[in-house]
């Protein structure tokens, strides 16, 4: 098979694109931890309510310091609709959904998850400006989609 | 072969009508994103519309399209007519009953989930058994056009296939390939959940369904455009096919890496581990290849039109290429706003970044440029090429033929700029209204909506031009004898024997093998684990 050898050129430098952009993604997921949210627990999302793990809401800080925030989206609001953090401290959020399908996006962050009913959505992360966030849902969930939003208010940590 | 062209210009005419409804609800939406106020604006009247607009342009508008350029392909290639031309003519009905049916329940109400269904939100039964037959259609035109090309390799033994009937082959194969997992979807959760006949559907099992399906169905509409570039714009544009077995190579690697990518859609998906979303960027990284490859090989073909026009500098050979004949504008088009959709893909592609985009107006902007541009203006392009060859008539209002994919070009900048800017500062796609109660960072999205809404005007200005032509020419153009389909000439002159990427059964197993690997361990595990099911909702 005859390749012109300019095209050759241009395959082998295709090819190393490829290879670059893996190698990035390969090293910012090993070395960073940079992964997307891929915990995997199930939940019955019929019973969300009273499920102890949803039973009660909101933020809780652990013992070692680290915190917690426990929300519930439904059709079309977040459930607590506003939360505190503070600043600079690891934040574990666990969420599902009550009904269908919605998002949780923290706007102005990589803070981005989808919420599958039947499903724990959990991630870890850390806001180092303090000020009010936008939590928006952006998966459409059904007519009142646009209503769907939170605030999230980071507080200057002690 | 007469029999042949009604079929092919039926299934065109179909394609065009349900871009014409699409183009429209675009606009419409285009306008109620920027918060103008128009009458009937309402939720309802916005979401319904995003659904239309969606089903219609991505599923009815392509399908049908690609249908009737295989027909007509296939056949000329071949130099033989259809082996089933009754079953083609069944393909066609039971696919427009299907889309009928699916456009009554969204027109009416009744399905406003959106192009892409997620349970369990849940449409009314006609629209997921309307959408399934649609996808029958298009099997059994995949079965008449594998039959055709089997009665063909018969009488013609050990000559490799046309390179145009080579990526119809490739188109088919994916498709064939990727329906799997929405046929699974429909049939075993949706279908039987909206009749009532089980309660509960598993949403994250049908989403990766979907995906499975969702990723290949964008190589569907890709390789047919891929087709025209390789076969059809060098003839076009005065010269050669600058490398005939790269061009095969590509189609090939398509049929191995269009379908085990389908979780890089669900990196922000819970319940799938981080090693397998992992797996299918790396195939998703290397899909860039074969298009890379395409990227040289259609541009050099382009320079080789050019030279043979006379061009004699570096750069001369631009200038030369016919740019009034707007199959060549189109494509030539296509393919740059395609590249800048390519750099836009691989950031979704790249694992970590992904989530400052995820659900974004960057997402929406991204496809436009891919689908909305690539496959879209390459085969409004082919359109002008193929239909007076079909009705046998002059292409009507050629000024406007000519203006048109220009008009393209700028108001598809301008709408995908400015959604992809305005994704990165955090505006979500799909959403009737961004204020979210006079939120302050909220005023920093609007500007950017109005400069998207007059990419929408142009972006319609634009295909109105196309209906309108299209109209002209099939009603009122000049009925003369057209000249006949004709194909690219390969610069080292044709292949004579197969090479490995004509032994398409290869291929196909080395697809089955790469899908086997990147789904069954995370299907089979998913499936073996406690799950719980959801009921339906309706909030539309
Ligand atoms: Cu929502
Ligand atoms: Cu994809």
């Amino acid at each position: 098979m005859h390749v012109d050898i300019y095209e050759r050129f241009w395959m082998w430098g295709a090819g190393a694109i490829v290879a670059i952009f893996l190698g990035i993604t390969a090293f910012a997921a090993i070395s960073q931890g940079r992964v997307p949210p891929s915990h995997a627990e199930t939940v019955d999302p019929r019973n969300v309510w009273t499920d102890p793990r949803f039973a009660e809401r909101g933020v809780k800080t652990n013992p070692d310091g680290s915190v917690e925030v426990t929300m519930v989206a439904l059709m079309f609001a977040f459930q607590p609709n506003e939360i505190r953090v503070p600043a600079g401290t690891p934040v574990t959020f666990r969420l599902t959904s009550a009904d269908v399908l919605h998002g949780f996006q923290i706007i102005g962050t990589n803070a981005n998850t989808m919420l599958v009913p039947g499903y724990v959505s959990q991630f870890t992360t850390e806001f180092d400006r303090p000020g009010q966030y936008l939590i928006v849902c952006n998966e459409y969930c059904g007519l009142s989609h646009q209503g769907m939003f939170a605030t999230l208010i980071v507080e200057e940590g002690e | 072969m007469m029999h042949n062209r009604q079929l092919a210009t039926a299934n065109v005419g179909v394609a065009v009508g349900a871009f014409g409804v699409a183009t429209f609800l675009a606009f419409m939406q285009a306008l109620s994103r920027a918060a103008l106020d128009l009458p009937w604006r309402s939720p309802k009247m916005y979401y319904l519309s995003v659904t239309g607009h969606g089903v219609l342009m991505a599923l009815v508008f392509t399908t049908f399209f690609i249908m009737g350029l295989g027909v007509a392909l296939t056949t000329r290639a071949l130099g033989r007519p259809l082996r089933y031309p009754r079953l083609a003519w069944l393909a066609f009905w039971v696919a427009t009953v299907g889309s009928l049916g699916a456009l009554w329940a969204i027109f009416w109400g009744k399905a406003t989930v959106l192009y892409t269904f997620y349970p369990p939100l849940e449409a009314h039964p006609v629209f997921y058994i309307g959408l399934t037959l649609l996808v029958v259609g298009s099997w059994i035109w995949s079965a008449v056009t594998l039959g055709t090309y089997a009665a063909w390799r018969r009488e013609h033994p050990g000559v490799p296939a046309p390179l145009a009937v080579h990526g119809i082959l490739a188109t088919i194969i994916v498709w064939l390939l990727a329906t799997i997992g929405v046929a699974a979807e429909m049939l075993f959760q949706l279908i039987p959940w909206s009749l009532g006949l089980v309660e509960t559907v598993d949403p994250l099992l049908a989403r990766m369904l979907f995906w499975y399906f969702g990723h290949p169905l964008v190589y569907f509409w890709l390789i047919p455009a891929y087709v025209v570039w390789y076969t059809v714009l060098p003839k076009e544009a005065g010269g050669r096919l600058f490398s005939d077995p790269l061009a095969r190579m590509v189609f090939a690697l398509f049929i191995i890496l269009s379908t085990p990518v389908g979780f890089h859609h669900q990196f922000m998906d819970p319940g799938i581990s981080a090693g397998w979303k992992m797996l299918h960027t790396v195939n998703t990284a290397a899909i860039l290849f074969p298009s890379l490859v395409t990227a040289f090989t259609v541009t050099a073909s382009l320079e080789v039109a050019g030279r043979m026009r006379g061009a004699t500098g570096l750069w001369d050979w631009i200038k030369r290429l016919p740019w009034g004949n707007p199959l060549v504008s189109s494509v030539i088009l296509s393919m740059i706003l395609f590249a800048l959709g390519g750099i836009g893909g691989a950031v979704n592609a790249a694992f970590g970044m992904n989530s400052v985009v995820h659900n974004t107006a960057w997402i929406q902007g991204h496809f436009h440029l891919t689908v909305g541009s690539a496959v879209a203006l390459t085969f409004m392009g082919g359109a002008y090429w193929l239909v007076p060859k079909l009705v046998g008539r002059d292409l009507e209002l050629d000024l406007l033929a000519r203006v048109q994919p220009f008009l393209w070009f700028v108001g598809m900048l301008l709408f995908s700029l400015a959604n992809h800017v305005t994704g990165l500062m955090g505006m979500p796609r799909r959403v009737y209204e961004v204020g979210y109660a006079g939120n302050a960072i909220t005023s920093h999205w609007q500007n950017l909506t109005l400069v998207s809404a007059l990419g929408g005007v142009l972006l319609f200005v634009s295909a109105s031009f196309f209906l309108l032509v299209m109209l002209g020419t099939v009603l009122a153009g000049r009925r003369r004898e057209q000249p006949a389909l004709e194909f690219a000439e390969p610069l080292a002159g044709k292949p004579e024997r197969p090479l490995i990427f004509d032994r398409i059964w290869l291929w196909v197993v080395v697809a089955i093998v790469l899908v086997v690997i990147a789904y069954a361990y995370p299907l089979a595990s998913h499936l073996a684990m406690e799950r719980f099911g959801s009921p339906g909702f309706k909030p539309f």
